[in-house]
């Protein structure tokens, strides 16, 4: 039979390049442990984000200008007059609060699960390197509106720099190429946010992608899977991430993207946390806003620049909020790595880690009253403490014996209808004419509040039984 | 630990509490489906705001064709005599003068809705009291010393302060109307909020069109969640 033309043109290209290869090492034949749960959407989810960003941004900067003069009204200008540029407006500035969200999301899957433990400590450190540059981005982002709130968070964040001892003065000078943040300012942060950091991003990206695949992923209950193989060598609780992971994450995606239309459309500003309102009025050297908050994603960590009197040593303390995430992988010292395996104590120190930087992200939104900056000392105490305090606290706990392999999954629909079972009650329904032989035929389920009584104390059981 | 747990809980929601001294709002009634109230709002800006404040970021055209409104009838009724349909809406006055004659550069107002939002707007309009101190001979209650005088005053009426005592003893300031002005007071309201019903939608002009399209938007993202779902189901039935 006579080979067509395009399966021809097809093995001209494999035989130069790779592909197959590389589609079965990442995808067709990476495996993925079988279990991910909910946690495991939000690193496809980040991917999406990114794309979603670097897409809407091209557009963005066909019509954006990146003038001190004119920076304001082009985007106003976007809004407007360009077709559909509100969309790709907004889905860029909701984009970026998304990124930020899937992002926490996807550290806090890391904290729950010990994904940053051996052998993965690597994996961690490129991710944490991929915090860093998102946060320059967005960042550098904010400033191009060139808002009151762009101006004067771009003024305040700048001149943390003039608190280092010595250089300080001239290294933020250096850094705005100019005594207050200008025009200057604004092209340097357009070059880095269109092109520099974006580049840094991708790469850090590929590594972080690459690292992961070296040494295979890890799963709710922190087991490797390449420990039990079956006779032809793979995992036996794993499964091919090309189509299992790959159909799962499409779901996820239309979840996001549910959610992400939802405020696209309909609370594009999010009640000035995604959009500041200050943010439409264009940015003026002379007049500073009453009160300047960094958009919500930062604001945990200016809480902390805030609570220490000292400005040199705030700057040295939010800096060391971050840096201390980099050492996360060598200050835990526990033997496993799941919560699940984990005692009370790990358990209790990550939800005060969880409520300490949920309530340091509201007061770095609130000004700083003098409650407020006490609490926020208590909240950045507590911060701190979950991870200096974690080489000691992780080994003393008493642990659990970590199975061999895989604990069962039962997922939520097949413990719905047991559930249903559980907290309802079938009675016959009462039929007009009240003869027994229609009483056979219809039943009303009703709610048993002894069933509903049931289950919350054996959750509420199972919850106290965890934490201890 | 749990008791601490509970206690920093507490302690937070107690943040909320604490009340803010700004004086209450009013409530705008923003419909902007309501091409009638738009179209008012369009003429009483021309009439009463262009003389100071542009809103360049908008033109007579879109106005037109947002509100449902002939062209023509547009340059008839609305626009200043010699505005051409392409037009933006550019303040007559020049920023030098403005300077010298109110301390201040009118600002542009194409997003003062967004800014300050709808409540804070009508409420502003509606705040001036006679105030011999100020050296405008009026001020506002919301915005103190403000730099604007009060462009409706033969409209509404001299308004003058009042002050009074709630019954825990606090006291607080109430305007009434004197001297009554050439709208009744429900006119006036009217009047007020027409024109911030359309100071919102200049603010973001697209928001009616973004809202009908996000209907089918999120339809069409349900319908791709529904077979993205059975389609994992399909491939996942065979893994336990």
């Amino acid at each position: 039979m006579k080979r067509s033309r395009i399966t021809e043109c097809n093995d001209w290209f494999l035989e130069r390049f790779p592909l197959t290869k590389l589609w079965n090492e990442h995808m067709a034949h990476y495996y993925a442990p079988k279990n991910f749960n909910f946690w495991y959407f939000f690193g496809s989810l980040a991917l999406l984000v990114l794309v979603n960003q670097i897409l809407t941004g091209i557009f963005l900067t066909m019509n954006y200008k990146p003038d001190a003069k004119l920076a304001f009204d082009s985007v106003e200008y976007i809004m407007r007059d360009v077709n559909w540029g509100w969309l790709i407006r907004y889905m860029h500035s909701t984009g970026s609060s998304a990124f930020f969200i899937v992002v926490y999301l996807h550290m806090f899957r890391g904290l729950l699960y010990g994904s940053y433990k051996h052998p993965r400590e690597l994996i961690w450190i490129f991710g944490m390197l991929l915090f860093v540059a998102l946060m320059a981005e967005a960042f550098m982002g904010y400033l191009l509106p060139w808002g009151q709130m762009s101006y004067w968070g771009a003024q305040v964040i700048i001149s943390l720099f003039s608190a280092i001892p010595v250089i300080g003065d001239d290294l933020s000078l250096w850094l705005r190429g100019d005594y207050v943040v200008s025009d200057a300012t604004l092209n340097r942060f357009f070059a880095f946010h269109v092109i520099a950091v974006p580049l840094a991003l991708v790469m850090l990206v590929f590594l972080h992608i690459v690292a992961l695949h070296e040494v295979g992923s890890n799963n709710p209950d922190g087991i490797e899977i390449k420990e039990s193989k079956d006779p032809w060598g793979h995992p036996v609780d794993g499964i091919p991430f090309h189509p299992y992971y790959t159909v799962k994450d499409i779901v996820g995606v239309a979840v996001f993207m549910l959610f992400f239309a939802t405020v696209i459309f309909y609370m594009p500003e999010m009640g000035g946390y995604f959009l500041e309102h200050a943010n439409f009025i264009p940015a003026d050297p002379m007049k500073t806003p009453e009160h300047i908050a960094p958009v919500w994603y930062f604001t945990p960590f200016y809480a902390i620049l805030r609570a220490i009197p000292d400005k040199f040593a705030g700057v040295i303390g939010m800096g060391g909020a971050i840096v201390v995430l980099f050492l996360l992988p060598w200050l835990d010292r526990s033997p496993v790595k799941s919560i699940r395996y984990r005692g009370g104590i790990y358990k209790k120190a990550l939800a005060l880690f969880v409520i300490s930087f949920l309530a340091l992200g509201y007061l770095g939104t609130q000004p700083a009253t003098p409650t407020a900056t006490i609490f926020a000392r208590i909240f950045s105490a507590i911060y701190f403490g979950f991870f200096l305090l974690m080489p000691l606290y992780t080994r003393w706990e008493k642990t659990k014996p970590v199975p061999r392999r895989l604990t069962p999954v039962h997922s939520l629909e097949e413990q719905l209808p047991a559930l249903i079972e559980e907290i309802t009650v079938l009675k016959p329904a009462a039929t007009e004419i009240g003869h027994t032989a229609f009483k056979g035929s219809s039943f009303i389920r009703q709610p048993n509040p002894e069933g509903i009584k049931n289950v919350i104390s054996r959750l509420a059981k199972k919850a106290k039984g965890s934490l201890d | 630990m749990k008791n601490l747990t509970a206690l920093l809980l507490l302690l937070l929601l107690s943040f909320g509490v604490a009340a803010s001294e700004d004086i209450e709002l009013q409530e705008a009634n923003i419909n902007l489906s309501n091409n009638a109230s738009l179209q008012r709002g369009a003429k009483h800006f021309v009439t009463y705001c262009l003389g100071c404040h542009s809103i360049k970021h908008i033109r007579y055209l879109r106005i037109a064709l947002d509100t449902d409104m002939d062209q023509k009838k547009m340059l008839q009724d609305i626009a200043p005599e010699g505005a051409n349909i392409y037009d933006q809406l550019h303040s007559a006055m020049n920023a030098h003068d403005a300077e010298k004659w109110f301390g201040t550069q009118p600002p542009d107002l194409s997003l003062i809705a967004r800014s300050r939002g709808a409540d804070w707007l009508y409420s502003y309009l509606k705040s001036y009291y006679i105030d011999p101190k100020s050296p405008r001979g009026v001020n506002n209650l919301i915005f103190k010393d403000t730099a604007m005088p009060n462009p409706l005053w033969q409209l509404q009426g001299e308004q003058h302060t009042e002050h009074k005592k709630n019954i825990w003893g606090d006291e607080y300031t109430n305007l009434v109307i004197k001297e009554p002005g050439t709208l009744s007071e429900g006119e006036f309201d009217i009047f007020v909020n027409d024109l911030v019903n359309f100071l919102v939608y200049v603010g973001e002009p697209v928001q009616l069109e973004r809202q009908r399209i996000g209907k089918y938007v999120i339809f069409f993202i349900l319908m791709f969640l529904v077979l993205a779902y059975l389609l994992k189901k399909e491939y996942w039935k065979n893994i336990h």
